[in-house]
């Protein structure tokens, strides 16, 4: 997808418009009304720039960002701000997570100043699951901050140009900001008002958990929409392929925070090809996910099937014809 | 009795806000008597009370107003502002799966309140790692009569 203000050198940042906060694709394609697609990429446990080039090209052409985790599920792989480094100098959009499990405040804002020099457009700010979920359980949790006062604080260097001390920045890091949301973790009732809170911290997009139960997500967007807070941030839906239904129970009893139905798992179970139903499964729920008000795009975690992720994007239809832009799409033009 | 404190959310923080009153009162009281003199003693009452009503920790920056009186500090993750994602489906903690989490507790408080807004909404902002161990009640009492608000 090319937009009428494309820069002379391909994959570099576009101008920011009035109102937008960054000068990213993803912004963009939110503001100007699109059905979003964004994936997560498999950080590698190695030191080879090689492997985030491959893991990042099975998605050209079907993702609008790319997701670079930051220890996720507390476990150690190659960081956020160093893949989204290799990444960005081939010109992906890059969703940068950051939690707040590892850094304090003053390693978090020097990482999104430097993100942000290398073309990182947008943050997403994240409390991180515990150490005891990880690799490394005897390691010391930080958790300075937590999820809103990292967005409050980025904000206040996006906006105010100045750092949590209130020292002055002299250019700002011009970045979109991201928040998670889990419709599905108790206080259920509570779930739609933290949505709003994060909002006010400084939120504006969320990516959620996984959502396998459409029914209560249905309720759910209901209590956003209630709140008007559909119209204030970009909801990008969670989804995923399931790769049997052995392994959604398994996640569904390991996996902090994620939720898997009873009739997912039976679909599942009753399938000849468990593998194919678990893709088939998630094709439909991006489907269903678009018929849904408030509901701006999709978000594609497909832990161990990344490969999968354009087929789905292609069956699910979602992106109508629309070609975001990669890297190899400069060479076609 | 974290829980009960929890479960008497309204009553708790009607006699809260009625303490705070006092002392604002006191104020120049306190001030005579100097509120470098009284940081010991009234930390010591301090913690004693709210660590019996509340299970506080000491943070120096109380916000069990805005929590329905559960301390957050005692979530292993520190959060001040809200549940993490990973709260199981029991409402259990996501790490220690044997304690509730100390933000459904403080959901159930919020819910009690009979304020119009919930103060569990107000984004806290990070927390000052120097204050912990020092009194929260002084601090309030000087950031309410408009003197120092964040000196130790």
């Amino acid at each position: 997808m090319k937009f009428d203000d494309e820069p002379l050198i391909s994959g570099e940042n576009l101008p920011i418009r009035p109102q937008h906060a960054s000068p990213g694709r993803l912004e963009r394609v939110l503001r100007a009304g699109g059905f979003a697609v964004t994936a997560e990429i498999a950080p590698p446990d190695s030191a080879d720039p090689l492997e985030v080039y491959e893991r990042a090209a099975l998605f050209d052409g079907y993702v609008d960002a790319i997701n670079a985790t930051d220890g996720s599920g507390a476990h150690c792989h190659m960081s956020s701000v160093g893949m989204c480094s290799l990444l960005t100098r081939r010109g992906y959009a890059m969703v940068m997570q950051v939690s707040c499990r590892d850094r304090n405040r003053i390693a978090i804002q020097g990482d999104v100043l430097g993100a942000a020099a290398m073309g990182v457009s947008n943050i997403l700010c994240l409390t991180g699951d515990g150490v005891q979920a990880g690799d490394h359980p005897e390691a010391k949790p930080v958790f300075d901050l937590d999820s809103m006062s990292t967005l409050n604080m980025l904000r206040g260097m996006r906006d105010d140009h100045q750092f949590l001390s209130g020292r002055q920045l002299t250019s700002p890091p011009r970045v979109f900001l991201g928040a998670a949301a889990n419709p599905f973790a108790p206080p259920l009732d509570y779930r739609p008002l933290r949505l709003a809170k994060k909002i006010e911290a400084g939120a504006q997009f969320i990516q959620t958990q996984y959502c396998f139960d459409i029914e209560r997500f249905r309720n759910y967007m209901d209590a956003v929409r209630d709140a008007g807070s559909h119209e204030k941030v970009f909801i990008l839906a969670g989804v995923g392929p399931l790769a049997s239904a052995r392994s959604a129970e398994w996640i569904r009893n390991n996996v902090p925070g994620v939720h898997i139905p009873d009739t997912v798992v039976r679909r599942l179970r009753a399938a000849d090809d468990q593998k194919e139903e678990g893709v088939q499964i998630c094709v439909d729920l991006i489907q269903e996910m678009q018929e849904i008000e408030g509901v701006h795009g999709v978000h594609i975690m497909a832990f161990r099937q990344e490969h999968r992720v354009a087929e789905i994007v292609e069956r699910s239809g979602v992106l109508g014809g629309r070609v975001p832009w990669h890297p190899g799409a400069a060479l076609n033009n | 009795m974290r829980s009960w404190s929890v479960r008497h959310a309204r009553g708790l923080t009607t006699i809260y806000a009625g303490v705070e009153a006092i002392l604002v009162k006191l104020h120049p009281l306190l001030r005579r008597i100097g509120y470098a003199r009284l940081e010991k003693p009234v930390f010591a009452v301090e913690k004693l009370a709210k660590g019996f009503l509340f299970d506080s920790q000491s943070c120096g920056q109380c916000v069990v107003g805005s929590t329905g009186l559960s301390c957050p500090m005692n979530c292993p993750k520190k959060l001040r502002n809200g549940p993490c994602g990973g709260v199981r489906m029991n409402g259990k903690c996501e790490i220690y799966a044997d304690i509730d989490c100390v933000w459904v507790l403080a959901w159930e408080g919020n819910k009690r309140l009979k304020s119009s807004e919930y103060p569990i909404q107000f984004v806290q902002p990070a927390i000052d790692n120097r204050l912990a161990g020092s009194s929260a009640w002084l601090r309030e009492v000087r950031s309410k009569v408009g003197s120092v608000s964040n000196e130790i």
